[in-house]
């Protein structure tokens, strides 16, 4: 890996940032828009604070904890997008760049994006509903952590399907990751699903972590468990798609389909 | 052990049932300048898509610097680039940004000095602060010119570089291309639909046709091989039988 390359791709992102209203707005508008809308939900909910407890705890913690694997998946998928549409692919491949240090370069921009998101939910958050991300404590870190890696696999798959299938895959870019909100148990807890997809949803890194965090809101007892079967998926999950996406782009070079990407 | 930078070796590429280049072979020197010429479809973006490492070939092996690309990948491409009419850089960023990108990824060093000296030979200072998306097509292919040259490459691959360019221009280019090469060495591979530059540029030609090298040698020999009078009209046969 050499850090110069992946340092000319992130300052290459950073400069779209720069002057870009929209882009600008994946990060603080769109999030803060989902927080208004969430938050006036919780807010009703509350009134019936007697009949479900630690309510507003839970929906506004979710939400913000879902926003980081949704903003960590952009991250990545995102940034591959942005390289076909300014069809700039066929310059990064035929540089010294390897496929490594490009996936390497969409996860910083996606730490990136993560953590402008948080800050800006998480004050958002605080300033509108009085509601206290870290309360949660230190166990944010690692719930957030893991989430990042979830969103990671999610966003090498989808532009692993980008890469193979071209133009027709992009709109994955936005959708893939709601095929994962139901059976990553967000707003509800794992027992709700039915049997089958119970079985489908342990093997979701992300179950897990939104299990461990409703736990621990209510019995405070560490989320270990969770976390250690959060920790251990992401990590096989992950490896076998950054696999899977060198396979694909030794494939998509086979049949010459890397520099038509996108056409 | 051979001089040539660069050697293609039996070089073939099918897709399904489609031989889109087939058992191509040749070598450049240091310093040469070869161009690729043959219609459309037949094989010279698929042979340079080969060259850098865009395209997976089915057979043959291409070297450069005694290196196989295959195996050696980062060390070839560092000093290997290239331009074409038919890419661009990205629209968002400024004409200075895009060069400063590229000049990081190819980890060079004094980058604004060697991006002034590129907008200086180049002449691109009334624009070097202008966004990639508002420049005319003439300025784009200048600029990924200024991209390729940039780099300090020992091998440069050029599709059409000065198609949309006027003629002023594009005779600026070819001298700045033949002083680079002059100073540094610099090998060439280069393809363009205007023959008379073929035959300005070019120290040798290979004559592409359905992926087959049909014609090889200075663009007199292939003027007299075909006893046409001149390049263009070689052209034209060859096109037309295929």
């Amino acid at each position: 890996m050499a850090y110069h390359r992946i340092a000319a791709l992130v300052i290459r992102h950073l400069y779209l940032y720069r002057r870009s209203l929209p882009r600008l707005m994946e990060i603080i508008y769109w999030p803060f828009l989902d927080l208004v809308v969430w938050g006036f939900i919780t807010v009703y909910l509350a009134t019936f604070q007697g009949e479900m407890p630690a309510v507003v705890t839970f929906l506004l913690g979710a939400l913000i904890l879902w926003d980081v694997l949704f903003r960590s998946q952009q991250g990545i998928t995102i940034s591959f997008l942005e390289e076909i549409w300014a069809r700039n692919l066929m310059n990064l491949f035929a540089s010294p760049l390897t496929p490594s240090e490009f996936l390497a370069a969409t996860m910083v921009m996606s730490l990136f994006k993560v953590i402008a998101v948080s800050i800006v939910m998480s004050v958002c958050a605080w300033l509108f509903y009085g509601y206290n991300v870290f309360i949660i404590g230190l166990w944010l870190i690692p719930f957030i952590m893991n989430l990042v890696l979830t969103g990671w696999i999610i966003g090498v798959f989808t532009t692993s399907l980008i890469m193979r299938f071209g133009q027709e895959a992009e709109v994955l870019a936005w959708s893939m990751v709601f095929l994962f909100q139901p059976i990553s148990c967000v707003f509800y807890p794992m027992e709700v699903l039915p049997s089958w997809l119970r079985a489908v949803a342990w093997i979701n890194p992300a179950a897990h972590v939104f299990e461990g965090m409703r736990g621990l809101l209510a019995t405070h007892a560490p989320p270990l468990t969770s976390l250690s079967l959060a920790s251990g998926l992401n990590l096989v999950c992950l490896g076998a798609v950054i696999f899977w996406f060198h396979r694909t782009f030794n494939v998509c070079k086979d049949r010459g389909s890397l520099v038509r990407v996108g056409e | 052990m051979s001089s040539a930078v660069v050697e293609v070796r039996n070089l073939a590429k099918r897709f399904g049932g489609f031989t889109a280049v087939d058992g191509v072979s040749f070598d450049i020197g240091r310093g040469e300048i070869l161009g690729l010429l043959g219609p459309n479809g037949a094989g010279k973006t698929t042979t340079f898509q080969m060259m850098l490492g865009l395209v997976t070939p089915t057979s043959g092996t291409i070297r450069m610097f005694g290196l196989d690309l295959q195996q050696h990948r980062e060390a070839i491409l560092q000093q290997v680039n290239f331009s074409s009419t038919y890419i661009s850089l990205p629209y968002s960023l400024t004409v200075e940004e895009n060069l400063s990108v590229v000049a990081r990824l190819y980890g060079m060093s004094d980058i604004a000095g060697r991006i002034d000296d590129m907008v200086k030979k180049l002449e691109m200072g009334e624009w070097r602060h202008k966004l990639t998306r508002k420049l005319s097509s003439g300025q784009m292919t200048r600029l990924t010119l200024a991209k390729a040259l940039l780099t300090n490459p020992k091998v440069l691959l050029l599709d059409e570089p000065t198609a949309s360019l006027d003629p002023d221009i594009a005779h600026k280019i070819r001298a700045i291309l033949l002083e680079e090469r002059q100073a540094t060495g610099l090998s060439i591979l280069y393809t363009s639909h205007n023959m008379r530059e073929m035959e300005e540029m070019s120290d040798r030609i290979i004559f592409l046709q359905r992926g087959k090298i049909v014609a090889e040698g200075t663009a007199k020999e292939i003027v007299a091989r075909f006893g046409q009078a001149d390049l263009e009209e070689v052209f034209l046969k060859l096109a037309r039988e295929q």
